[in-house]
């Protein structure tokens, strides 16, 4: 059981985002972590956080998820960056310090950061 | 790994991987027996006899990435280590169940690490799985079940910002409210 405080703060939260009518719009932009054990090793957790820090920070909407070992073990930390209508991209050997420019550069100004990006092999080849 | 926190991440992924769509994480420690225990049960999809006596194996994966996996035999070289072991219990199609026991205050004992990072890590790996999480130091217990959480928010999902922001400050005071009081006999220039 939690403790009686940190239940009422959730009950308040519940009741907050209710009477805010806050609607959590449904965003099409996923941040994709891979957090296999090659991920986790590499620091795959703190580079999560830094990127739900930043996030919050510039209050930018996106599903941040995580998937397991892709195969690429030596770019780990990978971060995919999706977004509707884009073609996903792949960043690699991301640290935590990377993620405001990473953020900033991809997410709001829409470009793709080159240096870190990674090649892929896909069904249609090497993107 | 630099925590035991990450080996513990690697497990959780392990279970969501599996298909667990409940997990039982319960990390005790005992410090008059000097004992340090990670249990974690899932209801994935388990794994054969047969699979269980391999798995330990290095070159043993379900990966079809890569023939390699390194995630169990690191869990059990850290507690084989500290003078202690992984038992691994499993049954197809009922689950799997984890146990990896530390010598407490053996010197190479990875420090536990930030818990709470791991759990919220876990939990937005989406997919709505349930963790029941217990941490027990000698007298003192903290339990969390996102399963109560969830009950509580209705149809706010566990990875909405202030959830999330709720779930750490939460996760933390009460992993904080575990350790008032250095545990005895341990050199202590290190966290805990």
């Amino acid at each position: 059981m939690l403790k009686l405080k940190s239940m009422e703060e959730l009950k308040r939260l519940r009741e907050d985002m209710k009477q805010s009518f806050h609607v959590r719009s449904q965003t099409s932009t996923r941040i994709i972590v891979g957090m296999g054990t090659c991920g986790i090793v590499a620091g795959a957790r703190e580079v999560m956080q830094a990127i739900l820090s930043e996030l919050d920070k510039r209050q930018i909407e996106a599903n941040v998820e995580t998937t397991s070992c892709i195969g690429m073990c030596v770019k780990e930390p990978l971060v995919d960056i999706e977004q509707a209508g884009q073609p996903r991209v792949t960043y690699g050997n991301i640290k935590p310090e990377m993620v405001p420019r990473l953020i900033e550069e991809h997410l709001v100004k829409g470009h793709i950061v080159q240096e870190w990006a990674v090649a892929r092999l896909t069904g249609e080849g090497v993107k | 790994m630099l925590e035991l926190s990450l080996h513990i991440l690697d497990i959780l992924q392990n279970s969501l991987e599996a298909g667990a769509t409940r997990l039982e994480l319960k990390i005790t420690e005992d410090p008059a027996g000097d004992c340090l225990r990670i249990a974690l049960a899932d209801n994935g999809k388990g794994m054969s006899q047969e699979m269980v006596r391999k798995v330990l194996d290095p070159f043993v994966t379900t990966r079809t990435t890569r023939r390699v996996g390194l995630g169990l035999p690191m869990l059990a070289a850290a507690a084989r280590q500290c003078d202690g072991d992984l038992e691994i219990s499993s049954a197809l199609g009922k689950g799997t169940r984890l146990e990896a026991t530390f010598k407490r205050s053996h010197w190479d004992r990875a420090p536990l690490g930030n818990i709470p990072a791991t759990l919220v890590t876990f939990l937005l790996s989406g997919s709505g799985v349930d963790l029941s999480y217990e941490h027990v130091v000698g007298e003192r217990s903290f339990q969390f079940d996102t399963a109560e959480v969830r009950r509580e928010l209705g149809d706010l999902p566990l990875s909405h910002p202030q959830v999330r922001q709720w779930m750490l400050e939460t996760l933390n005071e009460g992993e904080a409210s575990l350790r008032e009081k250095a545990a005895a006999g341990r050199p202590t220039n290190r966290s805990v």
